[in-house]
């Protein structure tokens, strides 16, 4: 073992000059075409966490990442299908960026 | 008589990142009494269920920790399919035991990897989790989520897994067996791992029946219990049987959660060989109306869940108890009479897990 240790690639990436592609059907973040969208609220309504919030009248869709677990529900909900489950993880962000 | 002089130990302990406290009792260097005391990461989990619904409550189940994750998810959806007399579809029991040994491979190897780190061999604690990292890649792979695996559902499974990554996962499982077997030949047959867990921190048969220990706590000591014995998922079509040892020290816990690990390998072939076609999950109507006690066995042991629905969307009480708080009984009967310097090693030997005690 001390052998193959010695002589093989490092079992890390040299983060973050090189990044791990995520999996197939990684849950990352849920992004929403809107364009596609009837806001209909069945996503506001199955989410665990409450973090999406729809309304009808203004057309507006907003979901707020750090309440949201990426337990995929609204993805499965979505009449339209316009609910994307992507596999990259939302960036971190600062409270001040959350809030613009 | 040497004075006694009282060492706290914790909430914050290079060992564990989780605040468990003992006040040690100590003659000397040599622990007398160990008092431990717990409280400082309550979520008030359990109190979720007036606000969530039974069907949300699976989500709220699988973060009661972060490690055996999917088998307290499935030991919900166990339950409540029990009240509620759901007939899940044969598939998903084989999904689930199979993601259940990958979860308990994955906890084992993180243990160990702490273990390692605790009795001060470092490299085999860098080994142990550069393993480990392949197994959570099965799962990133087959959930979508390495830790929170999110594939547990009321009915069924979230999830399927077809043929072709169920062929793979034997390949990479055939890997990771490899790869095990070099770090568990250190594990069993060095002599300074020998030396720092080999008759230390003896638990009895009696004194491990009597305080209630479980899990691999229990099964090092000699008595054969394994709640995976009940046939809860698919464990009843797979051929096994408990891995046991008889010393009780901390060796013979290694030697079990080593021997769990190549089980857990076995088992995940055998699962996949007799993997049967068909759906992964059934519709649920209604609400569950009745109690339940769901009994499943974690990587640390047996876990109970107790449910209680009244035939409302939302629970009337879950309660949880989870391997650790039956295990730590026995812990404060192994520490009076050892040394200062190995409380850190013996107290992660019982494989705390403080988060989902207190939930």
């Amino acid at each position: 073992m001390v052998l193959k240790s010695l002589f093989s690639k490092p079992a890390t990436y040299m983060y973050p000059l090189l990044t791990r592609e995520p999996m197939v059907g990684s849950r990352g973040s849920i992004v929403n075409h809107v364009d596609q969208c009837s806001y209909c609220t069945l996503c506001q309504k199955k989410c665990p966490t409450d973090a999406i919030v729809v309304d009808r009248e203004k057309k507006t869709w907003a979901i707020d990442s750090m309440r949201c677990i990426t337990c995929n529900a609204c993805v499965d909900v979505c009449p339209k299908s316009c609910l994307e489950m992507l596999t990259t993880y939302s960036s971190s962000k600062t409270a001040a960026e959350l809030s613009r | 008589m040497s004075n006694r002089t009282i060492i706290p130990f914790g909430p914050q302990h290079p060992v564990l990142p989780e605040p468990i406290h003992l006040d040690l009792v100590m003659e000397d260097e040599l622990v007398v009494e160990a008092i431990p005391r717990i409280g400082w990461v309550h979520r008030g989990l359990e109190k979720l269920v007036e606000k969530k619904d039974f069907l949300e409550m699976t989500y709220v189940a699988e973060r009661i920790c972060g490690i055996c994750s999917f088998i307290h998810g499935l030991t919900y959806c166990h339950g409540i399919e029990q009240i509620m007399n759901i007939e899940v579809p044969i598939r998903a029991h084989f999904l689930r035991t199979l993601w259940s040994e990958l979860s308990r491979i994955h906890s084992h190897l993180l243990w160990l990897g702490l273990v390692a780190d605790a009795f001060g061999f470092e490299s085999l604690f860098m080994h142990s989790w550069r393993i480990r990292e392949k197994v959570l890649d099965i799962i990133e792979a087959t959930t979508g989520g390495r830790v929170i695996f999110g594939s547990a559902k009321v009915g069924g499974t979230r999830r399927d897994i077809d043929n072709e990554m169920l062929k793979r996962i034997i390949a990479q499982v055939t890997e990771i067996e490899k790869e095990m077997k070099e770090i568990s030949q250190t594990f069993l047959n060095d002599y300074s791992v020998q030396q720092r867990l080999k008759g230390v921190g003896i638990l009895s048969k009696a004194d491990a029946n009597m305080l209630g220990a479980v899990g691999p706590m229990l099964r090092a000591s000699g008595i054969n219990q394994d709640m995976r014995k009940l046939n809860y998922a698919a464990y009843g079509h797979i051929d096994w049987e408990p891995v046991m040892a008889q010393d009780g020290d901390c060796f013979a816990r290694v030697e079990v959660r080593v021997g769990e690990l190549f089980q857990a390998t076995d088992m995940i072939r055998q699962v996949i060989e007799k993997m049967p076609e068909g759906p992964v999950d059934v519709k649920v109507t209604g609400s569950p109306n009745g109690e339940f006690f769901a009994r499943t066995e974690q990587p640390r042991g047996e876990v109970i869940y107790y449910l209680k629905g009244n035939g409302s969307k939302n629970l009337e009480r879950m309660r949880v108890r989870t391997p650790t708080f039956a295990n730590i009984p026995a812990i404060t009967k192994i520490l009076p009479g050892i040394q200062l310097a190995d409380v850190p090693m013996m107290l992660l030997t019982i494989d705390p897990c403080i988060s989902c005690t207190e939930r």
